[in-house]
């Protein structure tokens, strides 16, 4: 397990420095350089020679790269030339509604794709199994960001259950998850679709299996086989696409943001780009991009844990 | 044939033939614009209605099948020509450092999120057509590496192979003349998914202002522009994203059928 371990963690690491490589070099690849780029074709020479120097471009190009990942290191994202305050402030500020968004999609997703898949395994090839198994291909088909539209048509204009959009912040935590509930509804119905349809093979792969034969050779019936036996073996390959969805449902998150207007890293990242703040944009990507590498190296980790084969094999 | 095999190719040929048609002729040019007869219903004379311009919803939907379309398919033919040599060459190398180095590259770009890599190319590079294709179409290079390699392993043990290398073969002949034929029904399979993930991710990026730019129609875009008028004009919503669903939930269908079509031995009943 150490060793196993060791090694994920030497992949993590190359992984992190080559994703910050290739994040800087894109922003270095810029026509110009990067501070003509953010300002604009009109920006007066004093302008421009202070931003150079602010973003440390009269430096060599290793000396910032190094500049860059020392301050990321020590949480230090540089100063936003727009809002003209530390990124890591501006992170700060909006991860509390991003972070929970997934989070709550993330909880939706499971709690609809668990029970769908475990029914559709238990009834396979029935009605109920048919009917799962074809709402989970709308699911996957349905683009979020019109889903997400939708429901505002239906739950906040006609029925206004909800507000269109907006977040109240978290001085009241009912209000704050009631205005999170539609996006993260939307957000999470297409990974429930996924979820479903693993859950679904994955069970069906263990009620195959010797062991599941045995059980109901000793007397077991097939619902009892089911929930004492396959469904917690199942949970393994499961476990580890839940991980990988939460990456992806932080990454997703920025477009449902704009359509709800929440204030997140999405918006954040939006309004960098158009104000063609570098600074903001190379930080959050910078810092999505960490966030799911860890992610899915702590999923690698736990699956290990769980499933002793995979040591061996690794 | 299964149901799902017909109806998921009839609404993949649909789409395909109606962005095809587009060349010849549409009801109406999109870029008039004619604002007294803005948000109408559909009618006769605007099948699908019109949107806030007065432009016809129907001939954008074939516009855009066109842009969505020629996206789709472009990224997914960067993941076939890249992908597949890189997974061809893995595979007869297998265990090399080469090997290692392409699959340990390929599990590097799986963990990046493709969504804000596409945002931060288009954010640097700027929105275009091009752009999306080429943040969507790095994102395929992978899945068609590994899936090829995977696939080309099991296939270098076969005895078939074995004479092949008697024959005095090269490890490049036999993965072309050998090898690369026995994988192609699979590569059709994964590219149809991936088209179909292509079209939902160039989508995605038109709707944020970061795929095709104005005048060229795209589904994405035209769900953007009625986000604000989705109270008082819902079909100008709902019909371009009908069009996605349709056009993703038939490649997905077709992906599905022509599956269990190839290999009757996974006939239907796993994923």
């Amino acid at each position: 397990m150490i060793r196993y371990t060791l090694g994920r963690l030497l992949s993590l690491i190359i992984s992190l420095v080559i994703a910050s490589l290739v994040i800087f070099s894109v922003i270095e690849v810029i026509p110009g350089d990067p501070a003509s780029f953010m300002l604009g074709i009109n920006a007066r020479e004093d302008t421009l020679a202070a931003l150079r120097s602010e973003m440390g471009l009269d430096q060599p190009l290793v000396v910032r790269y190094f500049d860059w990942v020392i301050g990321l290191l020590q949480g230090d994202f540089g100063n936003s030339w727009t809002y003209k305050t530390p990124v890591s402030e501006l992170i700060s500020d909006r991860i509390w509604v991003s972070l929970p968004l997934a989070i709550y999609a993330l909880i939706l997703s499971t709690l609809i794709a668990f029970p769908a898949g475990i029914l559709a395994a238990s009834r396979r090839g029935g009605a109920s199994d048919v009917t799962i198994m074809g709402a989970t291909q709308m699911g996957v088909a349905i683009p979020n960001f019109w889903f997400a539209m939708i429901m505002v048509l239906i739950f906040a204009i006609h029925l206004r259950w909800f507000s269109a959009g907006g977040f109240p912040g978290w001085s009241n935590p009912l209000q704050g998850i009631k205005s999170l509930t539609l996006p993260a509804i939307s957000l999470a119905l297409p990974q429930a679709a996924i979820l479903a349809r693993i859950m679904r093979s994955s069970l069906l792969d263990m009620l195959s299996e010797d062991f599941i034969r045995t059980a109901r050779a000793k007397g077991l019936t097939r619902g009892q086989a089911l929930w004492r036996h396959a469904v917690r073996n199942a949970l393994i390959p499961v476990l580890t696409i839940i991980g990988l969805q939460f990456s992806f449902l932080l990454a997703g998150g920025i477009i449902i943001e704009q359509i709800f207007f929440l204030p997140g890293l999405g918006r954040l990242i939006f309004q960098a780009i158009s104000a063609r703040d570098l600074i903001v944009v190379e930080s959050v990507v910078m810092l999505l991009v960490f966030t799911v590498i860890i992610v899915n190296f702590a999923v690698d980790i736990a699956y290990a844990a769980v499933d002793p084969r995979l040591r061996i094999k690794a | 044939m299964k149901p799902g095999l017909i109806i998921g190719s009839f609404l993949s040929i649909i789409f395909i033939g109606l962005a095809f048609f587009s060349f010849i002729w549409i009801p109406y040019d999109i870029e008039a614009l004619e604002i007294s007869n803005k948000l109408k219903k559909p009618n006769f004379n605007h099948w699908l209605g019109t949107d806030h311009f007065g432009r016809d919803i129907f001939s954008m939907i074939m516009m855009g099948a066109r842009t969505s379309i020629a996206v789709a398919l472009l990224a997914v033919g960067i993941g076939v020509v890249i992908g597949v040599p890189l997974g061809l060459f893995s595979a007869a190398r297998r265990g090399s450092f080469i090997d290692e180095v392409i699959m340990r590259g390929n599990d590097l770009i799986f963990a990046f999120p493709s969504l804000v890599i596409a945002i931060l190319i288009t954010a640097v590079f700027g929105p275009s057509a091009v752009n999306a294709i080429v943040a969507i179409g790095i994102f395929n290079i992978p899945v068609f590496a590994r899936l090829t390699r995977a696939a080309a392993l099991p296939l270098w043990e076969r005895d078939f192979i074995l004479s092949a290398r008697v024959c005095g073969k090269s490890e490049a002949r036999i993965s072309i003349e050998h090898i690369l034929p026995n994988i192609t029904n699979l590569m059709i399979v994964q590219g149809t998914i991936q088209f179909s993930l292509g079209i939902l991710a160039e989508a995605s990026l038109s709707y944020i202002g970061l795929g095709a730019q104005p005048p060229t129609a795209s589904w994405g875009r035209m769900l953007a522009d009625a986000q604000t008028l989705v109270s008082i004009a819902p079909h100008v919503a709902l019909v371009p994203g009908l069009a996605i669903l349709l056009m993703v939930l038939g490649l997905n269908l077709m992906g599905d059928g022509l599956r269990d079509l190839f290999d009757p031995r996974i006939k239907g009943d796993r994923t």
